[in-house]
């Protein structure tokens, strides 16, 4: 984001003055001096003691959760709350095990993650090569259509959606709740603009070797696009994981049930009388993702702030 | 989603043509005309091959309910029922009527508003403490940026024990504090309060990094300039960083809004829009019309108002991004 504000840069300024900005503060007599060390100093030591409060009060929640889900139910409710549970106990995974097919949950969320973010990764990659290397006359429309399509919000489209997928007979199936969120627009737009950047050299030199445009694609395009790749698939994988209400829509047959649409499940037929059981399938659904985000921080993190937003 | 458009990188437009493709058209010779004209075929057809079933998905699963949406708002129609009336602008007129209407509204942009400057102000608090060289901050960041890649759905159940207001740990921070616990799940305004508070804690890292980026590119040189001014810290805060992160705020305040507008997860797992209505916000109304009520109708025109209001938002951002180009 460029940050000029002014018209007018400090190119044309002469380098020993510093451009002063509009708004800045006169000079004030007597203050010339830098005495910025003292003041710093204490700056510092109050910003820390601040930004570990803020850690410990953001931090605590999870922390809590972790370790509320390996009490044993009774002790949570006991007054005053414990931090650390008396003994490590698993009653509470348990109990959530044996009220929905857990196991089967997780195996759903993992295959619909991993399937549905490679498909969208794989589609955006044609898309943007396509948009990109390909010269045909309507190149401008289609990449058009794709960019609108970032600006109709997924909520919008859920009645009409959920009617069509139920005229398909796809309620309470995979494909119903993988087919209707695979379209990338995001990945397509972010892939195309790095696209842009490659250098046409080596596109040129893989076209004259003979290099189709398949091949020039997964042997030239991708191996060079691999952190713009990484993002986009860790990005699609965190949202994947999560989405919850289209499949919350879609399936109601516990066998095809993600774990975020578990969680309701077990809301419903227990409601909260067993913190200990919600709990549990809580961490199960949050620690998978935790565990992804703090591997791979660095390249999600850079995914995340280019402008996607999760609902 | 849209935000995406006003993120740092090229224009589209002022990108100039793909090279790769420049050795596909013509001028080649006058032999090589025929062999140009099916090189051409053949992109074409790898075109469809690779763009065609993005674009076609697009079609059938955005684009297409999309205007849908916008026919069945005139129509009175229950879903899966066979039959379908068509009236009109009924279903926009009894939306802005209803007294329901306005309690919507009011909720809806209490919850915007809220959550929108809090995690604006809080996230650039984060976001100054994180831009000192201080020790620790590399968990800090780390501890602060969790929450937004977990499920909403999730956290508000972790929330929701912890806002237990007998056996939750926010009753015996209060406790310290020789407060009582509110009544969180059914005392006006406590439920809206408590959406708004796990919001804020999901959102907060995001914005904080958002504007950790800004602040990193403010030159340092300019506050070394204010300092030996005698600017002090507060002054250089108002006077030269909020200023040059105006940009950074906007983009915020845009993408925010929309995820604020849309957000669902939270409120269906900590409150399913009650008590008596009172979380209830325009995207959670149009899931409880169309699919707990079932008037499909009626709610789509619901979906509509809120499509008009995210496309004013986004086209505010356009309009604003249009702007910076003439700047630059």
């Amino acid at each position: 984001m460029s940050l000029q504000t002014s018209p007018r840069p400090a190119a044309t300024t002469a380098p020993a003055t510093t451009p002063t900005p509009p708004t800045a503060a006169p000079p004030r007599p007597g203050t010339g001096r830098r005495r910025r060390d003292p003041r710093t100093l204490l700056l510092d030591a109050g910003g820390w003691v601040t930004m570990t409060a803020a850690t410990v009060v953001l931090g605590a929640p999870l922390l809590w959760m972790v370790l509320a889900s390996l009490k044993r139910p009774a002790e949570l409710y006991r007054l005053p709350l414990q931090w650390l549970p008396e003994a490590v106990d698993l009653t509470s995974y348990q109990n959530a095990a044996q009220t929905i097919p857990i196991g089967q949950l997780f195996l759903n969320s993992v295959g619909l993650t991993v399937v549905g973010a490679g498909l969208k990764v794989i589609l955006g990659l044609c898309c943007a090569y396509a948009l990109v290397f390909l010269d045909v006359p309507f190149r401008r429309t289609v990449f058009l259509v794709v960019i609108a399509a970032l600006m109709i919000p997924p909520q919008i489209t859920i009645i009409p959606n959920y009617s069509f997928v139920a005229s398909l007979g796809w309620l309470n199936t995979y494909q119903g709740i993988l087919v209707p969120g695979l379209a990338s627009a995001f990945g397509t737009f972010l892939f195309r603009q790095h696209f842009l950047t490659l250098p046409a050299s080596v596109l040129e030199a893989a076209e004259l070797d003979g290099a189709g445009h398949w091949r020039r694609l997964w042997r030239f395009v991708v191996p060079m696009s691999l952190p713009t790749v990484a993002a986009v698939g860790l990005v699609a994988v965190v949202n994947e994981w999560n989405d919850y209400l289209w499949p919350f829509l879609v399936v109601d047959d516990p066998q095809k049930m993600t774990l975020p649409v578990g969680l309701t499940l077990l809301q419903n037929i227990d409601g909260m009388n067993d913190w200990g059981m919600l709990l549990a399938a809580t961490v199960l659904v949050t620690l998978p993702i935790l565990l992804v985000f703090l591997v791979l921080q660095r390249r999600l993190v850079a995914g995340l702030t280019t402008g996607a937003v999760t609902g | 989603m849209a935000a995406v458009l006003a993120q740092p990188g090229p224009d589209p437009r002022a990108v100039p043509d793909p090279a790769g493709a420049a050795p596909a058209v013509g001028a080649l010779g006058p032999r090589s005309r025929r062999r140009a004209s099916s090189r051409r075929r053949r992109a074409l057809l790898w075109f469809l091959v690779l763009a065609g079933p993005n674009v076609a998905l697009l079609a059938l699963f955005v684009y297409r309910p999309l205007v849908e949406s916008f026919y069945l708002s005139t129509m009175q129609w229950n879903l899966g029922s066979p039959v379908a009336r068509f009236v009109g602008l009924g279903n926009y007129v009894e939306w802005f009527t209803s007294p329901a209407t306005s309690q919507v509204l009011a909720t809806t942009a209490v919850f915007t508003v809220t959550t929108v400057g809090g995690a604006l102000v809080l996230g650039l608090g984060l976001a100054l403490l994180l831009d000192r060289r201080l020790p620790g901050r590399g968990l800090a960041r780390t501890v602060a940026f969790a929450p937004y890649v977990l499920s909403g759905y999730a956290v508000g159940i972790l929330w929701l024990f912890i806002f237990d207001p007998r056996y939750g740990l926010m009753s015996a921070v209060l406790g310290w504090f020789g407060a009582a616990s509110p009544q969180w799940y059914t005392a006006e305004p406590w439920p809206l309060v408590m959406i708004i508070v796990v919001y804020l804690w999901k959102n907060l890292g995001y914005v904080a990094l958002i504007y950790l980026a800004g602040l990193q590119s403010v030159p340092q040189d300019l506050r070394d300039a204010a300092s030996l001014d005698g600017a002090g810290p507060t002054r250089t805060l108002r006077s030269i960083v909020l200023p040059l992160l105006t940009p950074t705020t906007f983009f915020l305040t845009v993408t925010m809004m929309l995820a604020s507008l849309q957000s669902f997860d939270i409120i269906r797992s900590m409150t399913s829009g009650g008590p008596l209505g009172s979380t209830t916000t325009l995207m959670y109304q149009i899931y409880q019309e169309g699919f707990v009520n079932g008037r499909a109708g009626y709610a789509s025109a619901g979906a509509t108002v809120l499509f008009l209001v995210l496309l004013t938002v986004t086209a505010l951002q356009l309009r604003y991004v249009e702007k910076k180009v003439h700047y630059a």
